[in-house]
């Protein structure tokens, strides 16, 4: 299908993208990789009546370490994440879920700010950013603020991006040392939309035979209009026996602590139904993969 | 290894070839694993699709579409539309109602049938989600698409009708006025009821073959043009030649007057045998305007309003011996037509009224189906049509008996199945199977399989309660194709015959064109058919072109489904070849001085036995071009025409085999290994054929899995894109095994039977069996297709308690 | 209005386009590159799959004019004056197509996969093309046709540039 008709504007500096957003109104769109944007376009989903591309602006590329954080660009393409070694040393979370986002195509193109400010629930990377209490740098006029990812995700598709706001950067904060990470996503295609994620971040404690969760950051992918930040799980989580190398959360093993604590995980949540699953059944998928990832996270 | 394989029975086979009586002269090429002569343009991009076209002073047609699934339309105002910029025309289906005539169904089944009128626009009433209700023609597609937003279009809403056992209900909302049923047809030999009453095991059970969308990759596109007098028309069809019949018939365009061509087609697995509502349109709007007009559809368009496949509801019940022999079996169909009857809407699940006994002999067997009319749009044929679900029914009907009886599943097949010394065999549902070795081909593939050890892993991991249970499934199959004998077709009341057409003529200089009715979309022609030729002229492969798909070029044709285009077409190159030997012989013979049976034709020389002449084929060619010294009487001309209509269908048939490995936390589903032994006879070229089974096996698996067309409780369509209409991609397949078996056809020359719908027709039965083998000792009977991970979940949660 | 520079398969094009021009449009209708064709409205099938400053983007997620000063690579733009790409060879060789619609994008999906893993293994190649769609092959011949093309591109050294 064809794209509506819109104005198109490439400003060259961050200053500019904003005066251009403001004075386009509450119709403009910001258009980064544009790999979310195109198709609801195409499928006449959105009449943006301007286009502010801001995908070559500088302020909005590059990777640096920053204190105890890293900053990434919100026009770093998924691709650029998953070859930069300060993402991956910093925060390997996001290039686990990145690596599942759509396809190498998509992810040569589509950006981390982008995906952010979409705010698709089923998107991969939501839940990372919660999990992970990343902080968004966001810019207009007035000069820039930072919102913390849980209040960055509003609603569905809904962000607390005001109009002529755009997101310049997430700063991700470095979790320290001993933290295992693992992204379990489950879709029912290669490339189809997740149909619930679990993004989790473990730091286990003790050896051998008594292996132990310390502590744990655990996001919910499709879990509800915004990503779900599973609180009760990380709290219940905390000591749980971990089984040793090699054994997997079998019944009766270590790892039943894991098990009771990832029961948890669809506490407060309000899944969708759609096509491809009840919300009834994502309840019992967060609670099973939420173990899985706590597992895999912690191996 | 597979190759070796192959060519270790292709040379066993060609020995045995020789019993058919009817030899082939020269073997070089059939049997050659050809590389395609397709490819060059499609690799390099140098590709004819049909949105390729661009014609002077075009114009782009857009649809404006119902967005709903049944109602009365109260008004259409294109007026606002037809004054944009770029808007050339507008018109809504009362506009074009006087000449727009109505779409063809070619297979009123029964002579009661409701056959309702089909308008390619709506006018009064719309009775499905997408259909067509106005359109407008404009400079480029980009302002057609901007203009149907301004067209404007009042509803009435009216009940929309969804599932066909309501819609029976006498109290149901009718689609059309006649009623919701379009006919009821019936088939019975010997007596069921007998072989029912006092059976020692009747396993009954009701399948749902879900909707499914073909989703050939190259959308659907239309260019039509005409200078005044005549009409040229290019579509993304699989059907050029009945397309025209048809075309002329509903628009009124004299036969002689319009050509069809079938550029580059991309992919059709029937869902483009179809008279399309947009080719009727295109036609009358370029005769309307004057100027070339092109329609190309989307992915979403064509999700809603290209035919779907499938859909029908199945209550079988099969009877049996306590040793699992086979008495009978009842068959209760509802076939869902959808809101139309098109092309052969109402005759797909009539082609699989004759395949459910499968493989299998019975005493008695009871077949009824009633179409239905929905609200949705209509199902007609997808790869396979009507056979992918009548095996799908006997094969788990199969396994559920095993189950009963505590067999294993390919034993009950054995005690059932008709054996090698059998054939001719002629089935309870009335059809002569020619050949078939269905053990030779099951004993291959359970070696490829690792039948032994797989089971072995199975119950490993039973015992210890593993939460990744494996399964293991069986599929044993026939299927009859190569739809074609034209006395058959009659008798079923098809409104054709099933016959095909070539034409072979010798060039000058010795090179051969053929042409050829079939019209590939994907499959090799242009390479099979070489071979064939090669083989029986005695020319190089290389010195063979074959032309397709243009009515201009090729005048005579049925076209290409129901994996016929071999056994029908492939065979009436072959007769057409024999012609030009024949015609050639007599004047080879007039140049040699000797009389025309004391030739001998090898590697495309005619040799005067005992002597060392000789002339070949190109030589003769060249001599019949001067025509200066031809035998009396004899028309300089070596080309030939042939129409073959054979006497019977062919039977390919195979043993799938299906390992799936369930997690039954979250019910999702891997396959782990799969493997197919096909018998389709003799094999032309082996790496094509192998092609056609890996292509079906991934559409079978398809529909067992990932696919569904699914419509709202308002009749709404709701996987309208490819990101809800789940087809798979590489990641989500498994490399598949894949080897063959050759028992000949006796039906036909070359000895070979259909492939192309093989791996679609015997997959979906072998991973479905697998999902629910895994789960059987959950208490699971049955798992709803597609089997996805929530489906499988709840399958064993319903078991559970 | 806006005016773009685009170089396609090695020839630079100055055009005017309306923003809302998918590149995949300006290729098949403006500068006649049928080769890419479109199979989908939602970024899914990946027969539109080009080069984009050297890494695969589907054409038909993306506007003409963020483009602007890019290089294009389409399928018709890969065979040298040795003949076919390595690629296209080893499609030919294990019938890696039928109806050859999804091909294009195919192809230059599976050349950029192997820029970053020069010899994949059949999952990565699996994975690797999980974007490009095909409904005729089933893809097990697409999957050795890669690997094929892979062993063809490192024994002539051409793969690995990044």
């Amino acid at each position: 299908m064809i794209p509506p008709a819109f104005d198109y504007v490439r400003p060259s500096s961050l200053p500019e993208a904003l005066a251009a957003l403001a004075e386009a109104g509450e119709d403009a769109k910001v258009l980064c990789g544009g790999q979310s944007l195109l198709p609801l376009l195409r499928l006449r989903l959105a009449y943006p009546s301007v286009l502010v591309d801001v995908g070559r602006l500088p302020e909005l590329h590059g990777v640096r370490e920053e204190g105890g954080h890293v900053r990434i660009g919100a026009a770093t393409t998924h691709d650029e994440v998953l070859r930069s070694p300060v993402v991956r040393a910093g925060c390997p979370l996001l290039p686990l879920a990145t690596a599942t986002v759509a396809d190498p195509a998509v992810r040569h193109r589509g950006t981390l700010g982008g995906s952010l400010a979409h705010a698709d629930p089923a998107g991969d990377l939501p839940a990372v950013a919660v999990a992970l209490d990343m902080e968004f740098v966001v810019a207009s006029a007035a000069g820039e603020r930072a919102v913390p990812a849980g209040e960055f995700f509003v609603d569905y598709l809904e962000t607390a991006l005001r109009p002529a706001e755009i997101l310049v950067a997430v700063r991700v904060p470095r979790l320290g040392d001993g933290w295992g990470f693992h992204y379990e996503k489950f879709h029912l295609t290669a490339q189809a939309w997740a149909v619930v994620g679990v993004a989790a971040a473990v730091r286990p404690g003790g050896a051998g035979g008594d292996r132990r969760v310390e502590e744990a950051r655990v996001g919910l992918t499709n879990m509800g209009p915004t990503p779900v930040r599973a609180g009760g799980v990380e709290r219940a989580v905390r000591g749980a026996p971990l089984p040793g190398a090699g054994a997997g959360g079998s019944p009766g093993g270590a790892g039943d602590g894991v098990r009771d604590a990832a029961a948890l995980a669809d506490e407060g949540t309000s899944p969708p139904g759609d096509l491809h699953a009840t919300p009834e059944y994502r309840r019992h998928l967060a609670r099973v993969l939420t173990r899985r990832a706590l597992l895999a996270a912690a191996a | 290894m597979t190759e070796q394989i192959d060519a270790g029975m292709v040379a066993r086979q060609v020995a045995e070839s020789d019993e058919l009586g009817e030899p082939v002269p020269g073997r070089r090429e059939v049997g050659a694993a050809r590389r395609r002569k397709e490819d060059a343009r499609l690799v390099t991009g140098r590709t004819r699709w049909t949105d390729n076209i661009q014609l002077p002073g075009m114009l782009h047609v857009a649809f404006v579409r119902s967005p709903m699934a049944h109602a009365r339309i109260t008004r259409v105002d294109v007026s606002a539309a037809r004054r944009l910029p770029g808007v050339v025309a507008a018109f809504s289906g009362r506009d074009l109602a006087a000449e727009q005539g109505g779409l063809p169904c070619a297979w009123p089944v029964t002579e009661d049938m409701v056959l309702p009128d089909h308008p390619p626009m709506a006018v009064e009433e719309v009775r499905y989600p997408g259909e067509a209700v106005a359109c407008v023609v404009a400079t480029d597609r980009y302002l057609a698409s901007d203009a149907l937003e301004a067209v404007e279009v009042d509803y009435e809403p009216l009940p929309a009708v969804l599932d066909m056992t309501r819609a029976l209900a006498p109290d149901s909302p009718r689609v059309h006025p006649e009623g919701n049923r379009a006919f009821v047809w019936k088939f019975a030999a010997g007596d069921a009821d007998a072989a029912f009453r006092d059976a020692p095991v009747v396993v009954e059970r009701t399948f749902v073959q879900q909707r499914l969308i073909p989703t050939a990759m190259e959308p659907r596109a239309v260019v039509a043009q005409t200078d005044g007098d005549s009409f040229t028309l290019y579509s993304a069809t699989q059907i050029p030649h009945v397309l025209r019949v048809m075309l002329a018939i509903t628009t009124g365009i004299p036969e002689h007057k319009l050509r069809v061509i079938a550029p580059d087609v991309g992919g059709g697995f029937g869902s483009k045998l179809q008279v399309t509502a947009e080719e009727v349109l295109a036609l009358l709007l370029t005769r309307r305007l004057g100027r070339p007009v092109k329609w190309t559809e989307s992915r979403s368009e064509g999700n809603l309003t290209v035919h779907h496949g499938r859909d029908q509801l199945q209550r079988v019940s099969l009877a049996a011996g306590a040793d699992g022999r086979l008495r009978g079996l009842k068959v209760d169909l509802l076939a869902d037509m959808g809101a139309y009857l098109m092309l052969v809407t109402p005759g797909v699940p009539l082609l699989g009224a004759f395949m459910y006994n499968g493989i299998y002999k019975m005493d008695a067997y009871d077949f009824t189906c009633t179409g239905v009319f929905t609200t949705k749009m209509p199902t007609d044929a997808y790869r396979g049509a009507g056979r992918p679900e009548a095996t799908f029914a006997i094969e788990r009907l199969m396994d559920e008996l095993a189950a009963e009886l505590g067999l294993d599943p390919v034993e009950v097949r054995r005690r059932n199945w008709i054996a090698r010394e059998e054939f001719p065999y002629a089935t309870i549902a009335g059809l002569t199977y020619d050949s078939g070795d269905y053990a030779a081909a099951t004993d291959r593939a359970l070696e490829l399989f690792g039948y032994d050890a797989l089971r072995a892993e199975q119950a490993a991991r039973r015992e210890r309660g593993d939460p990744v249970q494996l399964g293991i499934g069986v599929s044993t199959f026939t299927e009859m194709c190569g739809l074609a004998p034209s006395r058959v077709l009659g008798s079923l009341s098809y409104g054709a015959g099933g016959w095909e057409h070539a034409s072979v003529r010798m060039l000058p200089t010795g090179k051969v064109e053929v042409v050829t009715g079939s019209s590939p979309h994907g499959q090799g022609h242009e390479t099979a058919w070489s071979q064939i030729v090669a083989d029986a002229l005695g020319v190089p492969f290389e010195d063979v072109a074959v032309a397709h798909g243009d009515t201009g070029v090729s005048h005579k044709g049925m076209d290409t489904y129901g994996s016929r285009s071999l056994v029908v077409g492939g065979m009436a190159v072959l007769r057409a070849c024999d012609k030009v030997r024949e015609k050639a012989r007599q004047i080879a013979a007039h140049l040699l001085e000797a009389a025309a049976d004391d030739l001998e034709f090898t590697e495309g020389s005619f040799r005067v036995r005992g002597t060392g002449a000789a002339r070949t084929i190109q030589e003769v060619a060249l001599a019949t071009f001067a025509a200066h010294d031809l035998p009396d009487g004899v028309e300089p001309s070596l080309d030939s025409d042939a129409t073959y209509d054979p006497d019977n269908f062919s039977y390919p048939h195979g043993t799938h085999l299906c390992a799936v490995e369930v997690d039954t936390e979250t019910g999702a589903t891997k396959i782990r290994s799969y493997v197919a032994v096909d018998d389709v006879g003799r094999v032309v070229n082996p790496t094509i054929v192998t092609g056609q089974v890996h292509g079906g096996l991934a559409q079978g698996i398809g529909q067992a899995l990932f696919e569904e067309a699914v419509y709202d409780a308002d009749g709404n369509l709701l996987t309208t894109t490819m990101a809800d209409y789940l087809i798979p991609s590489a990641a989500d397949l498994p490399e598949f095994v894949t080897d063959r078996t050759e028992t000949p056809a006796t039906t036909n020359p070359l000895g070979v039977k259909g492939v192309g719908e093989a791996g679609t027709i015997a997959s979906t039965p072998a991973v479905v069996n697998a999902v629910v083998d895994a789960l059987r000792p959950r208490g699971v009977t049955d798992v709803p297709m597609p089997c996805t991970p929530q489906r499988v979940w709840r399958a064993i949660q319903e078991a559970a308690g | 209005m806006a005016r773009i520079t685009v170089t396609v398969d090695g020839v630079a094009y100055q055009e005017e386009v309306e923003p809302r021009l998918l590149l995949v449009h300006l290729l098949r209708d403006r500068i006649g590159k049928t080769g890419t064709p479109i199979g989908c409205d939602t970024g899914n099938c990946g027969a539109c799959t080009i080069m984009l400053d050297g890494r695969s983007a589907k054409s038909c997620s993306v506007l003409a004019v963020q483009a602007d000063g890019a290089e294009v690579l389409t399928v018709e733009g890969l065979a040298g004056p040795d003949g076919w790409h390595p690629m296209q060879r080893a499609f030919h060789e294990e019938h890696a197509l039928q109806c050859g619609y999804c091909t294009p994008g195919m192809i230059m999906a599976a050349i950029d996969l192997l820029k970053d893993d020069p010899d994949p293994s059949e999952d990565a190649v699996r994975a690797g093309l999980e974007g490009n769609l095909c409904r005729c092959t089933g893809y097990s011949n697409i999957v050795r046709a890669v690997r094929g093309g892979a062993r063809a591109m490192r024994d002539a050294g051409a793969v690995g540039d990044r």
